[in-house]
């Protein structure tokens, strides 16, 4: 490889990629009987901020509710862990290949303040929408794939699916 | 020993939260080490210039459901014990479309945003601010949503029951259609113009 490869713009071949994904989701379902998640560790951080703030709002809430119980707090979840350990593992990668910088990414024909507008307005979609399929692109897509369940596929095509179709809606966004 | 070890009372309960931080360190070094903290760079497979997410998101499915069913079939981890996703119909594919929009604005899932946030993209924390107010909307109209979030349910289907076929037989044709779609990929990646990001 002549390129250097902290200069940031290294990235491992795509398929070795896929492989050491499949092998880190294949090992979680063997070891723990689940898949990997994300968006589960932001609803049990949501539950535990509301429960602390508003217990009793927590508790007549029925979403809330679901996740609330007495002997377990919800932060103390599976997937909170998991996702420090993603974070962790982010910054890994990011400091082996000289990735580790603040800024805004952006396309050349938007502002940054129109990609943190279109950044905000999409988290808030997703976290809307992660909480009706139960799950997201890792917790019901990808991991739902690996065991072939019908929600996990069904929730993958509906996904890239509408993705697809609003990114070329969105275009200027991007390219 | 017998998988899933965890449930089979191998590992002992305790570990849990080590072996969730320590998949994570797993988990956020593949995505990032494959591209997946750049909002650009994913964007890529939807306009055909860069299908990275493509690549990595279906090698990793097959390569984790190859896992599963060999070792399945070789006696090593009972497949039936594993958590399956309930699949409530409507709510499944309203949930999917709902993202899918938010992915078109904000380039990120949520996994994918938080290795944007570890490495210091600043869209990425702005996208994971978000995730936690489009959780707590969704929590307080809950009252509105209920129905439609419980309606249909069909508990853990499987894919390949509810289309008739052999899990094995569904199992094969999609590594065919992976592989289809990454020499697809490869072929339209030629066609498109280069966008540099």
């Amino acid at each position: 490889m002549a390129k250097n490869k902290r200069d940031g713009t290294f990235h491992i071949n795509p398929y070795l990629g896929g492989v050491l994904l499949g092998l880190v989701l294949f090992s979680t379902y063997y070891i723990t009987g689940r898949g990997l998640g994300a968006s589960g560790a932001v609803k049990s951080s949501v539950v535990s901020a509301v429960h602390t703030v508003a217990p009793v709002h927590a508790l007549d809430n029925k979403y809330y509710s679901k996740f609330l119980s007495e002997d377990t707090s919800p932060m103390s979840n599976w997937l909170v862990f998991e996702v420090i350990g993603v974070m962790v593992g982010g910054f890994l990668s990011g400091t082996l290949y000289g990735r580790l910088k603040f800024k805004v990414e952006h396309s050349p024909k938007i502002t940054s303040r129109t990609r943190l507008i279109a950044a905000l307005v999409g988290g808030i979609l997703f976290g809307v929408g992660s909480q009706f399929a139960r799950g997201c692109t890792s917790g019901a897509a990808l991991s739902g794939m690996a065991v072939l369940s019908a929600s996990g596929i069904v929730t993958m095509m509906a996904i890239f699916g509408s993705a697809y179709l609003f990114s070329w809606i969105f275009k200027k966004l991007w390219i | 020993m017998i998988g899933p070890l965890i449930p089979m009372g191998v590992i002992p309960e305790t570990w849990n939260n080590v072996i969730a931080l320590l998949l994570g360190v797993g988990f956020g070094f593949a995505l990032e080490a494959s591209g997946f903290s750049s909002s650009r760079k994913i964007m890529g497979t939807f306009f055909g210039y860069d299908f990275v997410v493509l690549r990595v998101f279906f090698t990793a499915a097959i390569t984790a459901m190859t896992g599963i069913f060999y070792f399945d079939y070789m006696g090593w981890m009972d497949m039936s014990m594993l958590y399956i996703n309930p699949y409530y119909v409507m709510s499944a594919i309203i949930g999917g479309i709902i993202m899918g929009f938010g992915f078109a604005l904000g380039g990120f899932c949520p996994g994918t945003s938080f290795t944007g946030v570890a490495i210091g993209k600043i869209d990425a924390m702005v996208f994971s601010g978000g995730l936690f107010v489009g959780v707590f909307i969704f929590s307080e109209l809950y009252p509105l949503f209920q129905g439609l979030y419980n309606s249909h349910n069909l508990g853990g289907a499987k894919i390949y029951d509810l289309l008739g076929m052999r899990a094995t037989v569904f199992a094969f044709l999609l590594i065919v259609a992976a592989v289809g779609m990454f020499y697809g990929a490869a072929f339209v990646e030629k066609k498109v113009k280069k966008v540099d990001y």
